[in-house]
């Protein structure tokens, strides 16, 4: 009888090319990580079509289940689901408990600023930052000016973007305080790797993230708890089309709360009601996942037809609790970004646990003149950008793009920022019937409630194209489940 | 509730019943072409009738042959009342309230609807197309019992049973009125093994067949209409459609269902008084076609009511 070849056999220690990145299961001489002992034992014992037929199954879960991203601009057929990998990321307890404080000391410091800025700007009048980079920030709302948000929470919820370099430090790539999307796929990938190596939990004592669903109706509930007992909480989305309609349902669906659209409320006498079948029903916080842009035509663009007309107004009133607050873009501008650790020092007195990717802006002459000597070795990004745009990355790029960027820069260098080039981790991912390497970034959840929580874990986005550095799901990304494990005795 | 969550809810339970129906007539018709191939006797032009969309047909398509027909009703997007078309309707409908329904509901109608997806897109029904269509109607009828055994029987639950019934009213009611001169005696049939065929299909189109016999036994045109229309234990029968319907309205509003709080109640109690006092006989001395024609409107009628009271979006009274 013919054996079917397994993992080890076909894919051995020797034959998984660590390269000369940081790998997340395997240390330099390709032995595998202590903490990922287990896994790889697990691994090589299965046969590489049991792999592949374990991996299969969860996608054929994911499409069954409908756990799908929208793409832009197709007709039918659009839903995709975002390619898994079941192969876990692993994090040593230890270090995630490190990663776990500079988020809290990042998010604590980001909060303050926004109010700050928003108030009394003392952060500008005392020069720790220049007052020019946040006046001339596209997503500086000078509408919120004077707003008072409940419990004073601004990022009720935030998406950090963490990368390792080669040495496997973690960085801050971007803070994302807006409408940070993924946690759903965190929640649901889980279930499906819980199907896929059920002993694998047991033996190796992973940090459990179902309470996340529940921390979230409560940091919802606790910003109307001055107002009433019984808070009527919703999601507000874009609706049915939105790319990421699929986790606003979910996460409705896991707290048991209303799913509302724009057209669904409306303002009466500065207080927000549901329309429902029994006539207008109060609603008091809004876990909202539609722009600033959008989410009110008679304060922001008078185009939207996806907001709520007076939603504003009754916010300012204190009749209406909205998660997250307006405003927050102006910590996502990647110039105000290069601030972050003035700011950690300015509001905490303290040192940033995690450090930013090295930023250079270039409105700043003596850093562009660097910048633009050096357009080969740097990644140039606008300020205002996401999902990986509008980017030069400069040693894969042409002569002429660096001549363009060149002008780009020159013509409005306060929308450009450089960083060097990162060698991102990479984490071996299932390609047909081996491993290979694949750059990874992780994307932790923290919620900002009575107290500051950190999801164990978070998304582990995959750049699945063969030596790719953009992990973004429109771009043909994928993802791990990660699991925050305990130090192994 | 939300009101575009009940409508929502009301659609896709509307929607789900209309892809049913619409595959259980298509597989009595498959069944009787065989029956009736030795007569030359093809007959699939009074299916798109009973949807009521000869005029969209013709626009594209030049003749009702069979393999036209099938693909119309089956998975032509171009007709809103196909199968396929109806399941995206349903599907879009359970996509925006995921969160309302049992995720077993929702996972059943996105397989319906990917099961039916995939054949369509494999260059339409093949020879086991009888099969194709057991397989929607039994869908079909699974997702009312995953509904039934999953969601609260709440008011989200009553919108879903009242758009079912409202629809299986206006179906039952199509089948009477196309299917219906086959009813009337022709001399060379009388008594012959083609009649009886005939009218068995008519009866299986509503899933009538065994129910019929138990209750009349011996097939006459007057006991059809009686047992389709004014039975009130048989569930497609249309008196015991709008009988269940109108209890799941004064489930929603809940007012007394002797009486009527709103316009759709006094429209629908009105249409069901006048179906319990009347006779097959008065109905089929009146005129089948004037009688379903007047079924049809008033239904309509209880359906616009429904909509103007409930999912109005205008209706911002406090």
């Amino acid at each position: 009888m013919q054996q079917q070849t397994s993992m080890e056999q076909i894919n051995g220690v020797s034959e998984y090319d660590v390269g000369d990145f940081y790998d997340e299961m395997f240390a330099h001489d390709s032995s595998p990580r202590d903490n990922c002992n287990l896994l790889y034992k697990r691994v090589i014992g299965l046969t590489s079509l049991d792999l592949q037929r374990r991996k299969l199954a969860a996608e054929r879960s994911m499409v069954r289940l409908g756990i799908t991203f929208n793409v832009y601009g197709d007709e039918e057929g659009t839903e995709r689901i975002i390619p898994f990998d079941i192969l876990p990321r692993i994090i040593n307890a230890d270090e995630w408990q490190w990663v776990t404080d500079g988020l809290k000391q990042r998010i604590a410091a980001l909060n303050l600023f926004i109010g700050d800025i928003y108030s009394d700007q003392k952060i500008l009048k005392d020069r720790a930052i220049p007052e020019h980079v946040v006046r001339s920030a596209a997503s500086f709302r000078p509408q919120c000016v004077g707003l008072k948000p409940p419990k004073g929470i601004w990022c009720h919820i935030t998406g950090t973007d963490l990368v390792r370099d080669q040495e496997g430090k973690f960085y801050v790539l971007e803070d994302n305080l807006r409408c940070p999307s993924g946690v759903s796929y965190v929640l649901q990938n889980r279930q499906l790797m819980k199907q896929a190596f059920p002993d694998l939990f047991e033996s190796l004592s992973v940090r459990p993230i179902d309470d996340y669903c529940g921390k979230l109706l409560d940091a919802l509930n606790y910003l109307a708890e001055d107002r009433t007992d019984t808070p009527t909480v919703g999601v507000l989305t874009p609706g049915v089309y939105n790319s990421a309609y699929f986790e606003h349902s979910f996460l409705a669906q896991q707290m048991g709360v209303d799913l509302v659209e724009g057209r669904d409320l409306v303002v009466q006498d500065k207080k927000v009601y549901m329309r429902t079948t029994k006539g207008l029903a109060r609603i008091d916080v809004l876990y909202r996942r539609i722009d600033d842009d959008f989410i009110d035509p008679k304060v922001f663009r008078e185009d939207s037809l996806l907001g709520v007309p007076g939603l504003i107004e009754a916010y300012e009133a204190g009749n209406i609790a909205l998660a997250n607050a307006p405003g927050t873009g102006i910590a996502d501008d990647k110039v105000v970004y290069a601030y972050v650790p003035e700011m950690i020092k300015y509001y905490l007195g303290e040192d940033p646990i995690l450090s930013n990717v090295p930023t250079f802006v270039c409105w700043d002459e003596k850093q562009r003149d660097h910048v633009l000597k050096n357009l080969d070795k740097f990644v140039v990004k606008p300020a205002n950008e996401s999902g990986g745009y509008g980017m030069l990355i400069g040693p894969r790029s042409t002569r002429e793009e660096q001549a363009k960027f060149a002008d780009l820069i020159k013509a409005n260098p306060r929308n450009y920022i450089a960083q060097p080039t990162l060698s991102l981790s990479r984490a071996p991912v299932i390609i047909e019937d081996h491993l290979e390497g694949r750059h990874v970034d992780l994307r932790p959840f923290i919620i900002y409630g009575r107290d500051v929580f950190v999801l164990p874990g978070g998304l582990t986005r995959v750049a699945l194209k063969k030596g790719s550095l953009v992990v973004n799901s429109s771009q043909g990304g994928g993802s791990k489940d990660t699991w925050v494990v305990e130090e192994l005795p | 509730m939300l009101s575009r969550v009940a409508e929502s809810i009301y659609w896709m339970s509307r929607y789900v019943e209309r892809a049913e129906n619409v595959a259980r007539f298509i597989s009595v018709n498959l069944n009787l072409s065989m029956d009736l191939a030795s007569e030359g006797h093809q007959q699939w032009l009074p299916l798109v009738t009973t949807t009521g969309d000869d005029k969209l047909f013709y626009e594209h398509y030049d003749a009702p042959t069979k393999r036209n027909v099938l693909q119309f009703l089956t998975f032509d997007r171009n007709n809103p009342n196909s199968i396929l078309s109806s399941l995206v309707g349903a599907r879009e409908c359970a996509r925006s309230i995921r969160e309302v329904i049992s995720a077993e509901m929702w996972e059943h109608i996105n397989n319906f609807y990917l099961m039916v997806k995939d054949v369509g897109g494999a260059d339409g029904v093949s020879e086991e197309q009888l099969v194709f269509y057991e397989q929607i109607r039994a869908s079909g009828q699974h997702f009312i019992g995953i509904t039934d055994a999953t969601m609260t029987h709440g008011e989200g639950w009553h919108f879903g049973q009242f758009g079912r019934f409202m629809e299986r009213a206006d179906k039952t009611s199509r089948i009477l009125d196309v299917k219906y001169y086959i009813l009337l005696p022709s001399p060379q049939h009388v008594g012959s093994p083609f009649d009886e065929l005939q009218w068995s299909a008519l009866l299986r189109s509503a899933s009538a067949f065994e129910m019929y016999r138990q209750r009349y036994g011996r097939i006459i045109p007057a006991n059809i209409v009686s047992f389709l229309v004014l039975d009130r234990a048989f569930p497609r029968a249309i008196l015991h459609c709008l009988s269940k319907a109108n209890d799941s309205l004064h489930a929603i509003s809940g007012s007394d269902p002797e009486s009527f709080s709103n316009l759709p109640e006094q429209r629908l109690g009105q249409l069901r008084a006048s179906l319990a006092f009347t006779s097959a006989d008065d109905i089929i001395n009146r005129g089948m076609h004037e009688f379903v024609d007047d079924m049809q409107r008033r239904v309509n009628a209880v359906g616009l009511a429904l909509s103007n009271t409930f999912f109005a979006r205008e209706a911002d009274v406090a």
